[in-house]
């Protein structure tokens, strides 16, 4: 759909909307929900998955789009898994290196990133098919609006399930984030349901239920619009 | 001569909506009157406190998805889950308790869904799991029934627990409450007591005089009677509760005859916990349970071995609640496999 836009800044500005919210990888293309669901139990643990998988769709993007030249379609799709599991093991040492605590914390889900479905999805659909800056934007918009959801699911459960909000952030931010947390109430009861993974599901549920009545706001608002202005002409 | 014609439906149903969740509910009244006789004010406080959120929720989403609420809220669909979600619920279950479980129960596991016959899930029942599964120690406060103690604690000190959580002069809530005779076999059997010791032991034989249970047998018996009237009536269908008595029973005699020691008899199933309200009163809601003859059989059989295999080897105290939502996801499948045959169509 960016095809036929050339000027650079509304091409970036069609792929920043497309990846934040039309086509939003966790609450329009569900892809990648199986990190989305069991990791957002926190913020930070959210904002961690969430930059990881950013980091690897820029990277895979970038690097997919500069070798498409020489690539043969008949076996691109191993290719993309390749380059998308180097970069993840990378991410992975790295974070084992500098993010120790919060690498034991989302554990498996992290090698688990290369199965992460919108990862190969934007290597295939938008990346071997566009030049390096606009599929390492696209990589950036679509991981950004991942994170996003990520965060906010994550402090849906938090808030409603523990009462707290970016608990262990030292984890991320080191000794600056151990002030970080903020605690809504001492003796809050806890709402487990929400920590647990149909507080997940039910979560998620909403969120793309508000996303649509968002978007059924905007388009009946737009229809006006037109009908107005269409009357308007016509008189 | 002049003879009347109207088109069809020539047949007149003879019972709506509102008539058939009312007699529902008064075919629970007189299981609800021995429950606050055994539980005290704690039942009542949850019955006031069910219905008025119940219904306020329901009217506050209809406000939202901008349907009539007046002919909702009559209908008697939210006040009759309101009523079970309350019988299910501890005596002792704090205000925000209730008032979770009946949100979620008519907001999440009705409306969410479209309303009274989209739900594929029985509202009451959703509610109670939203709260057991995040508060199970809140869901163990049943008050010591009457017969085991003197009496239940008065007005003043229920109403102070339930709203502000103060208890007593001296006291800790554990005092005036008791787990119920399922949850204590279970715990007594982890700590290597078994059925017969538990139920002879000086500190809890009140607890177990007669079928099943001090207080728990005349409830259940009670259910039982509005449940056989409702059934009477045709308001609910007999195949269920059948189904599932019979399979409660089968079950647990094999397992009791087998193992008497850790096994509870299948009379203390039958008469213990929500046995007979979720065979009569839960099981049978037509939006949920299974809607062809044979169906009906094999959802209300599943009821049952599900309540015994979850009270026995479950985390959980009971398995109504569990073993309702399982079937009823199960519902469309055996429904789908168990279509009648068409009259005059081929045997297949």
């Amino acid at each position: 759909m960016t095809d036929n836009i050339t000027t650079p800044l509304t091409r970036t500005a069609a792929i920043s909307k497309d990846g934040l919210w039309t086509n939003n990888v966790a609450l329009v293309q569900l892809l990648g929900l199986c990190p989305l669901l069991a990791v957002t139990g926190t913020v930070i643990n959210g904002l961690g998955l969430g930059i990881a998988t950013m980091m690897t769709l820029v990277l895979s993007n970038s690097i997919v789009s500069l070798i498409r030249p020489w690539l043969k379609s008949e076996i691109r799709i191993p290719i993309f898994v390749l380059v998308i599991a180097s970069i993840v093991t990378t991410i992975e040492l790295i974070m084992n290196a500098w993010f120790h605590d919060l690498y034991l914390v989302l554990g498996i889900f992290i090698p688990l990133i290369v199965t992460n479905c919108s990862i190969i999805a934007r290597a295939e659909a938008f990346a071997s098919k566009n030049n390096l800056l606009d599929s390492a934007m696209d990589g950036f918009m679509m991981g950004l609006g991942f994170t996003l959801v990520l965060v906010v699911l994550g402090g849906m459960r938090e808030l409603i399930g523990l009462g707290t909000l970016f608990a262990n952030a030292q984890l991320m931010f080191g000794s600056i984030g151990e002030s970080m947390t903020l605690t809504i109430s001492e003796d809050y009861p806890g709402f487990l349901l929400a920590v647990l993974p149909p507080g997940a599901f039910i979560g998620l549920g909403l969120l793309i239920a508000l996303k649509n009545i968002i978007d059924k706001r905007q388009t009946s608002r737009q229809q006006v619009v037109s009908i107005t202005s269409a009357e308007a002409t016509a008189s | 001569m002049l003879f009347k014609h109207s088109p069809s439906p020539h047949i007149k149903q003879e019972i709506n909506v509102h008539d058939m969740m009312f007699m529902v509910i008064y075919a629970l009244i007189p299981g609800t009157l021995s429950s606050v006789y055994f539980f005290g004010w704690g039942v009542l406080f949850n019955l006031t406190i069910a219905i008025s959120v119940c219904l306020l929720t329901e009217a506050v989403i209809l406000k939202i998805r901008r349907r009539e609420i007046y002919p909702v809220l009559q209908d008697g669909s939210a006040l009759l889950t309101a009523c079970l979600l309350a019988l299910a619920l501890p005596a002792l279950a704090p205000w925000w308790l209730t008032t979770i479980a009946s949100i979620s129960a008519i907001a999440v596991a009705k409306q969410l869904y479209g309303g009274l016959g989209f739900n594929p899930f029985n509202p009451a029942m959703v509610g109670y799991i939203v709260v057991m599964i995040s508060f199970p120690l809140e869901m163990t406060l049943w008050t010591t029934p009457m017969g085991v103690a003197d009496g239940w604690p008065d007005f003043s000190t229920t109403f102070n627990w339930v709203f502000f959580g103060e208890t007593p002069y001296a006291e800790t809530i554990d005092s005036i409450s008791m787990a119920t005779p399922i949850d204590l076999i279970k715990t007594q059997l982890n700590q290597l007591h078994d059925v017969t010791e538990t139920r002879h032991s000086t500190e809890y034989s009140a607890l177990f005089s007669g079928l099943s249970g001090t207080g728990w047998q005349w409830i259940n018996i009670l259910f039982l009677a509005g449940g056989i009237w409702l059934v009477k009536k045709g308001v609910a269908d007999w195949r269920i509760p059948t189904a599932f008595i019979l399979a409660l029973v089968f079950i647990s005699n094999i397992f009791a005859v087998a193992d008497y020691s850790t096994n509870s008899s299948p009379l203390f199933h039958l008469f213990s916990g929500g046995t007979m309200l979720c065979a009569f009163f839960i099981a049978t809601d037509p939006v949920t349970a299974s809607t062809t003859p044979r169906g009906r059989w094999i959802y209300g059989a599943g009821i049952g071995v599900l309540v015994y295999v979850i009270r026995n080897w479950g985390g959980y105290p009971d398995g109504i609640a569990f073993a309702i939502i399982l079937m009823n996801i199960a519902a469309p499948l055996i429904d789908y496999y168990t279509q009648p045959k068409v009259y005059g169509g081929l045997d297949r």
